[in-house]
C-alpha cells in the first residue's frame, strides 16, 4: 500500500491544524476504538466560511483527508462547503488506497455536521 | 537521510558472509540433490552438510531436519500433517490466542474440516495461562501448537513446562520458534517438543528457505504431494543455496551467542530507557517478562500507529505496527487485544525490533526523532488535547 505525493504532503504538513474558541459550527464523527476521529471548528461570517480548524486521530489518510477539505471549504459559502463529497477529497488527493476511502468519507461527514450544528444554532433551516 | 532498519522481526537484511557463501550454488554447482549423476551427487553433500551443520546447532539427528520454503509453511505442514496423521485418535487441537497468522489461520481451516480448536488465553504480560491450558486437554486432544516467542512483542511462552503436560498426556507439541531460532539459544530437545518451525531469514539468512523439527517417531500425514524429497514431507527441489546459506546463518547467529543477546538486551535498554524519560504516556508491553532482546512494543496513548510508523518512515527510521489501519482487514491486533489492552491503544502501538547491525549511534537517532514525531501527531490529535486538558 501507498500513498501519493498529495497525501504524504497533507499527512506530514497538514493545513489548519487547531481549535477555534466559540466556533459557530462545531462536528464530531468517528470514535476512538474504530482508529479514527475528527473535529472540524468553523468559522461562518454572512454564510461565508472564514475561518476552519481541524483535529484527528487517526491514520495518515485520515488526517490527509481532513487537511485537505479543510482548504476545500476555507473561504466558500456555507452551500457550497455542503456540496463536497468524499469523491472530491479522494480527488484533491490525487486517489486514496481502496481500504482507506472510509477516511474521505469521515471527512465528509465532519464537514457536514459541523456545518448542521451551524445551522441549527442559527436556525437556518431554509438551506437544508 | 540516515535510514534506520528496525524491523528485524519482520525479516532481516542477510549478513554478506551468507552471500558469499551462497553463490557458488547457482552456476557451479547446480545440480538436483537427488540425481544420480556427479553434479546431482554434488549438490546432494552440500545439502548434506547444511543439513549436518544446522542439525549440530540444534542438538539434533539430522534425519529429524525437514528444509522448507517458509515459516507459515512449516507451520502448515506440522499443523496440518499431525491432524491428518491423528485424526482417528481425535479431533481436538489447542493452540492460544496470540499466535501468528501462519499457525492461527491453519487452526481456523482446520476447523472448517471438523477439528475443534481451543485458543488458550493469555495474561496481561502475553503469557499463555497454564491452568487455562491444562483444563482444555480432553482424551481427543491430539495436538498442541503454542509459538515460542510472540513476534509482535518477543514475549517467551513456558514452552518446556508445556512440554511436561503435553508429554504426560501423551499429546504431540508443536512449536513456532520462527521468533527465537538465531535469537536466543533453541534446542527443540531441551525445550521438549515433537516438532518446531523456524526460518532462514529471521537470523540474517536468505528469505525461501526455512526449517522443520520433526522428531524421530513422529508420524506427519502428507499436506503436499509429489516426489520423496525431505522424507515425503515436503517433496519438490530442495533449495540448495538457501539450506547452505541458512546453515551459515545460523553458524553466524550462534557464535558467542550470550554475548550477542546481552549486547541486544542493553542497546533495548537504552532506547527503552530513553523513550520512557523523553515521551510521555508511553507503555512498554511484556516488560515484566521474559522477552526477545530484540524486541520492544510500545503503546503511544492518544496516537493510531499508522501515522507513527509513516512519520518515523519520514525520518528514515522502518518499524511496524499493530494498529488496524496498516493492516489490510482493518483490525486492531489480536495479539495486543488478547493482553487485555484496549483498543484504542492497541491502534497506538509500534514494534521496534533491533537486529545484529543496529548500532547505539542508530538507537541514539532514533531517540532524538521519535519524540518530536509524537508531539507533532499529538498537537493534532483531539485525544490528546482532551487528556491534556484534564491534567
Amino acid at each position: 500500500m501507498e500513498y501519493t505525493k498529495k497525501v504524504m504532503d497533507h499527512f506530514m504538513n497538514p493545513r489548519n491544524v487547531g481549535v477555534i474558541e466559540n466556533p459557530d459550527g462545531y462536528g464530531k464523527i468517528g470514535s476512538p476504538s474504530c482508529g479514527d476521529m475528527m473535529e472540524i471548528f468553523l468559522k461562518i461570517e454572512d454564510g461565508i466560511i472564514k475561518n476552519v480548524k481541524f483535529r484527528t486521530f487517526g491514520c495518515a489518510s485520515a488526517i490527509a483527508s481532513s487537511s485537505v477539505t479543510t482548504e476545500m471549504i476555507l473561504n466558500k459559502t456555507v452551500e457550497e462547503a455542503l456540496q463536497v463529497t468524499n469523491k472530491a477529497v479522494v480527488e484533491a488527493l490525487d486517489g486514496l488506497p481502496a481500504a482507506k476511502v472510509h477516511c474521505s468519507v469521515l471527512a465528509e461527514e465532519a464537514i457536514k455536521a459541523a456545518i448542521e450544528n451551524y445551522l441549527s444554532k442559527n436556525n437556518k433551516k431554509e438551506i437544508e | 537521510m540516515k535510514r534506520v532498519y528496525l524491523d528485524n522481526n519482520a525479516t532481516t537484511k542477510t549478513d554478506e558472509r551468507v552471500l558469499e557463501a551462497i553463490l557458488p550454488y547457482f552456476c557451479e554447482v547446480y545440480g538436483n540433490a537427488n540425481s544420480m549423476h556427479s553434479f546431482g551427487q554434488e549438490a546432494g553433500k552440500v545439502l548434506d552438510l547444511s543439513r549436518q551443520t544446522i542439525s549440530n546447532i540444534l542438538k539434533i539427528e539430522k534425519s529429524e531436519l525437514i528444509f522448507t520454503g517458509t515459516g507459515v509453511e512449516s507451520n502448515n505442514l506440522a499443523i496440518r500433517g499431525i491432524a491428518r496423521a491423528y485424526k482417528r485418535r481425535g479431533n481436538h487441537i489447542i493452540t492460544s490466542a496470540i499466535e501468528h497468522p501462519g499457525a492461527k489461520n491453519t487452526c481456523q481451516d482446520l476447523e472448517k474440516e471438523g477439528f475443534e480448536v481451543s485458543y488458550i488465553p493469555v495474561d496481561k504480560n502475553g503469557v499463555v495461562i497454564l491452568d487455562d491450558l491444562k483444563k482444555a486437554i480432553r482424551k481427543e486432544t491430539i495436538l498442541v501448537t503454542l509459538m515460542h516467542a510472540n513476534n509482535e512483542t518477543g514475549v517467551l511462552q513456558p514452552i518446556e513446562e508445556i512440554s511436561k503436560i503435553t508429554k504426560k498426556n501423551k499429546i504431540v507439541f508443536h512449536t513456532d520458534a520462527v521468533q527465537t531460532v538465531g535469537k536466543i539459544p533453541v534446542y527443540p530437545n531441551e525445550l521438549g517438543v515433537d516438532l518446531m518451525s523456524f526460518s532462514g531469514h529471521k537470523f540474517n539468512g536468505p528469505k525461501g528457505i526455512a526449517g522443520l523439527f520433526v522428531k524421530n517417531g513422529i508420524r506427519l500425514g502428507k499436506v503436499i504431494t509429489g516426489g520423496g524429497q525431505e522424507r515425503k514431507i515436503r517433496p519438490g527441489t530442495t533449495n540448495l543455496a538457501g539450506a547452505v546459506g541458512m546453515a551459515k546463518a545460523l553458524e553466524l547467529a550462534t557464535t558467542n551467542m550470550e554475548e550477542k543477546v546481552k549486547e541486544e538486551e542493553e542497546l533495548r535498554s537504552f532506547f527503552e530507557t530513553e523513550m520512557v524519560a523523553r515521551i510521555p504516556e508511553i507503555k512498554i508491553n511484556g516488560k515484566k517478562v521474559a522477552r526477545l532482546p530484540g524486541t520492544s512494543s510500545i503503546s503511544f496513548k492518544y496516537l493510531e500507529g499508522e501515522s507513527i510508523l509513516l512519520g518515523l518512515d519520514y525520518k528514515g527510521i522502518a518499524v511496524s505496527s499493530g494498529s488496524a489501519c496498516s493492516s489490510d482487514d482493518l483490525q486492531a491486533s489480536h495479539v495486543l487485544l488478547a493482553m487485555g489492552i484496549e483498543v484504542v491503544d492497541a491502534h497506538g502501538t509500534i514494534r521496534f525490533s533491533l537486529g545484529k547491525f543496529n548500532t547505539r549511534e542508530e538507537m541514539e537517532y532514533v531517540v532524538e526523532e521519535a519524540p518530536k514525531v509524537i508531539e507533532k501527531l499529538r498537537i493534532i490529535s483531539p485525544l490528546w488535547n482532551e487528556f491534556y486538558k484534564k491534567k
